[in-house]
């Protein structure tokens, strides 16, 4: 059951700029996604037309029965509630707690006036713990998110998304500034999430090896334009030297 | 390869290029100050040598003169009350600015997306008050309120209000543009944004600024206060009137302390809080 | 599926009980308990206590606010609304403006030169600590003195005129400046002036082939940023200090000829300078840069 469906979608920034040219593609309930592409190529918008971050120009986009192009205001803040967003730079509000972090997953769910008093009930702080604990964080909850590091700051950031209870994660290049190991630890968070919990997640990634490692399907994105998107088992070398417009032997990565 | 690469990029000679290109701005530069400075000279009929001379002259006349006695030492009492009256002149004016600059600079910053139009007219609005001097201000107030202590709370309120509204809006556009990208994507309202994400993340450079601003007003007011005859300016201006430099020294040296007691305050504050 | 985890009470770790902090109440805690957040919560609650204790200890002497307000309005809409010239021509006023500006000028120049050697002296990463202490204590005393008094103190030492208010604007200036300088050279990276001291250059070589270079386009924004300050401080000396300029013009417009319209048309003159100064700094730093 496709839970996420984009129709010819294009995006100019500026009325210059050609970031998506005639993009369609869907996405089924549960499914893993990984979008790669070279830097520029369109993938961070991609994401962020899905919750409205950006305007789609042209095209249409559903996702769980919305229409999201002709969303109002009350409509998008129902799109991104069941969204959840994860950051390549984490986008923590540094100088708050761990668990305060978290627990702003919820504010979608509330009313205005107790998100701004930061008012949560026990049951939702007992949530944010059990999440915490599932990555590891426990204790790390008193501590102050500037205090942590990388690894633990996208652990965060995934607790928060969870902390949703979201239909979809959207991870716009989620170990991009990762060491290896702390990389490794959130991808398999992620994958743990998309199977136990049967999130359907979309990733931005630029590393070839860790999404065909990671993930069933790919897209494939070069100037806006989508030239694969199917198993990664038929992803070929050729398809992936036409993706980043490069021949054989100038990538780093190990494609085989 | 090194043959071709030394052939290709012939070094010494783009070496010296670079020197004789630092070289030649170096004597633009230098040139234009110097004209600039002449020219300067000449308008404001500055002379030079009777400007270097002056210094040690006031020196001297500095340490005769200007030294508090007996007499000046009477007057304290008076002097503290006015010192009070200018601190917290500074402080209520800087914080009063400073609420309404916050709420003024969301509507400003980019990060919270209100129209742009409003953000644009914002900006203006501030750079309008900052950009029209404090002297100006009190002139105008002047004339309804008199020589009265809101002359001066409003003329350096104004000034306040524009200057912060400015350092407002780049502080959030540059501290919280991620976290408040964050906060949007959960599903947040505008309000619950601000609250939950901008006011966390940069309290302490606002508290940093409001700091350094009661510090400045502290000087500013002594200006003003000369003008509208509130507060130590008008104290000073007092005793510089009926030469009365000792009791006039007095005032300086208060006045010297409570700034450096501020600013000493304001940076354990900053370690604290940064 | 994911409501399951959620929703309802999951079972709890004893782990994950024991790291909950709570409340007297019973409430789990969810702020970091921080020295800051301690100190910003003290410092906000200190300065609006201040500034309510300030409000009740003002005198207003018998002012009728409301009035004084609508009347201020008044004026403004007159001052900003029907700008005229009646007491100063324009190449006048033109005059004061370019002396001003001059005085804000001179004052720069002079400050910056002294600051530069006064920085030298006072940056922690190339001065002696103990001079650098000393120095930096003695601007401190310096910047504390309101610029206004500077320029009235040297007025009586050495009578009215813009040798007064130059020497004045420049104490402020240097000390300022000596600030922003010795910090912008702070900021420099400590292994390029060992790795001169290791080849062997001398002070002055590495003065100036590494520690100028490297800090200048801070030194002249800061510069300008001073230069936007001076006149300003050059403005208000000449209506509070008698020291001409277009500051004095203000001062007579708005206190001797009581024209609105004459202050009007002065401030606009002034704003459009101060931000025909603003751009050209931008551009010039832009070059720099």
């Amino acid at each position: 059951m496709p839970i996420l469906e984009f129709r010819n979608v294009d995006k100019i920034y500026n009325k210059m700029t050609q970031a998506l040219t005639d993009v369609s593609f869907t996405v089924d309930e549960g499914e893993f996604v990984t979008i790669i592409g070279p830097s520029g190529s369109g993938k961070s918008t991609i994401l962020r037309c899905i919750n409205r971050l950006v305007d789609a120009t042209k095209g249409e986009i559903v996702f769980d029965g919305h229409n999201i192009n002709r969303a109002d205001k009350k409509e998008i803040r129902q799109i991104r509630k069941k969204t959840g967003m994860i950051f390549q730079h984490y986008n923590l509000v540094d100088r708050l707690s761990v668990i305060e972090n978290v627990l702003h997953g919820r504010l979608g769910h509330k009313s205005t006036i107790s998100g701004v008093a930061g008012h949560y009930s026990e049951r939702e702080k007992e949530n944010a713990f059990i999440i915490l604990e599932k990555l590891g964080l426990t204790e790390q909850a008193y501590k102050r998110c500037d205090e942590l590091s990388g690894g633990q700051k996208q652990r965060v950031g995934i607790a928060r998304s969870i902390m949703q209870e979201p239909r979809l994660i959207l991870c716009d290049e989620p170990i991009a500034s990762l060491d290896p190991s702390s990389s490794k630890i959130i991808m398999d968070h992620l994958s743990n999430i998309n199977q136990t919990m049967g999130i359907t997640c979309i990733l931005n990634l630029h590393q070839v090896d860790v999404a065909t490692k990671y993930s069933k399907r790919i897209i494939g994105l070069t100037q806006g334009r989508i030239v694969y998107d199917g198993p990664t088992e038929d992803l070929a070398k050729e398809t992936i030297y036409e993706i980043y417009q490069s021949s054989e032997g100038e990538l780093i990565t190990d494609v085989g | 390869m090194l043959d071709e690469t030394m052939k290709k990029a012939p070094r010494p000679q783009n070496q010296t290029s670079v020197f004789v290109k630092r070289k030649r701005t170096f004597t633009i530069v230098f040139v234009s100050v110097f004209a600039l400075f002449t020219v300067s000279a000449v308008v404001t009929n500055y002379d030079v040598i009777k400007g270097f001379e002056s210094i040690p002259q006031s020196i001297v006349w500095i340490a005769k003169n200007f030294v508090p006695n007996a007499q000046a030492w009477e007057k304290l009492p008076k002097i503290l009350e006015k010192l009070i009256e200018t601190a917290l002149l500074s402080i209520a004016v800087t914080v009063c600015a400073a609420v309404c600059a916050f709420f003024f600079s969301l509507l400003g910053t980019r990060t919270t997306k209100v129209n742009p139009w409003i953000s644009r007219l914002v900006r203006i609005v501030a750079a309008f008050f900052r950009n029209v001097p404090d002297v100006v201000w009190a002139i105008l107030l002047l004339f309804s309120f008199g020589q009265n202590i809101l002359t001066g709370f409003f003329a350096l309120f104004f000034a306040t209000f524009g200057m912060l509204t400015r350092t407002f809006i780049e502080t959030i556009d540059e501290v919280s543009s991620s976290c408040v990208e964050a906060l949007h994507a959960t599903g947040a309202t505008p309000l619950q944004t601000v609250f939950q994400g901008i006011i966390p993340s940069s309290v302490p450079e606002i508290i940093s600024w409001v700091m350094y601003m009661i510090e400045t007003n502290i000087r500013s007011s002594t200006l003003i206060g000369i003008l509208t005859a509130t507060g130590i300016g008008a104290l000073f201006d007092l005793y510089y009137k009926r030469m009365d430099y000792s009791a006039a020294s007095l005032v300086v040296i208060l006045t010297v302390i409570l700034v450096i007691v501020i600013e000493i305050i304001s940076n354990q504050i900053r370690k604290v809080i940064m | 599926m994911s409501e399951l985890v959620l929703s309802g009470r999951a079972p709890v770790s004893q782990d994950v009980i024991e790291s909950m902090r709570r409340t007297r109440g019973g409430k789990i805690k969810i702020a970091a308990q921080s020295k800051s957040s301690l100190a910003i919560n003290l410092t906000i609650f200190i300065l609006l206590g201040l500034t309510i204790y300030a409000f009740l200890f003002f005198d207003y002497k018998s002012i009728n606010f409301a009035q004084a307000v609508v009347s201020t309005l008044d004026n403004a809409k007159i001052m900003f609304g029907t700008p005229k010239l009646s007491y100063n021509t324009i190449p006048g006023v033109l005059n004061a403006l370019w002396v001003t500006f001059s005085l804000g000028v001179l004052a720069t120049i002079y400050g910056a030169v002294i600051a530069v050697f006064g920085a030298l002296f006072c940056a922690k990463n190339i001065a002696n600590p103990k001079v650098a202490l000393a120095v930096k204590s003695f601007v401190a005393f310096i910047r504390a003195v309101p610029t206004i008094l500077w320029v009235l103190i040297f007025t009586v030492a050495a009578g009215l005129g813009s040798v007064a208010a130059v020497v004045g604007l420049t104490f402020h200036s240097a000390a300022f400046l000596i600030k922003a300088y010795s910090e912008s050279i702070e900021t420099m990276d400590d292994g390029t002036i060992e790795a001169l001291r290791a080849s062997g250059a001398s002070y002055w070589q590495i003065v100036f082939q590494a520690v100028l270079p490297a800090s200048i386009s801070y030194m002249v924004a800061w510069t300008f940023l001073r230069f936007e300050i001076n006149f300003a401080n050059a403005l208000a000396i000449g209506a509070a200090a008698g020291a001409g300029g277009i500051g004095y013009d203000l001062f007579m417009a708005g206190s001797f000829y009581f024209d609105l319209r004459e202050l009007g048309f002065l401030t606009f003159i002034i704003v459009a300078a101060v931000i025909a100064l603003e751009v050209a700094a931008t551009k010039i730093k832009a070059k720099v840069r």
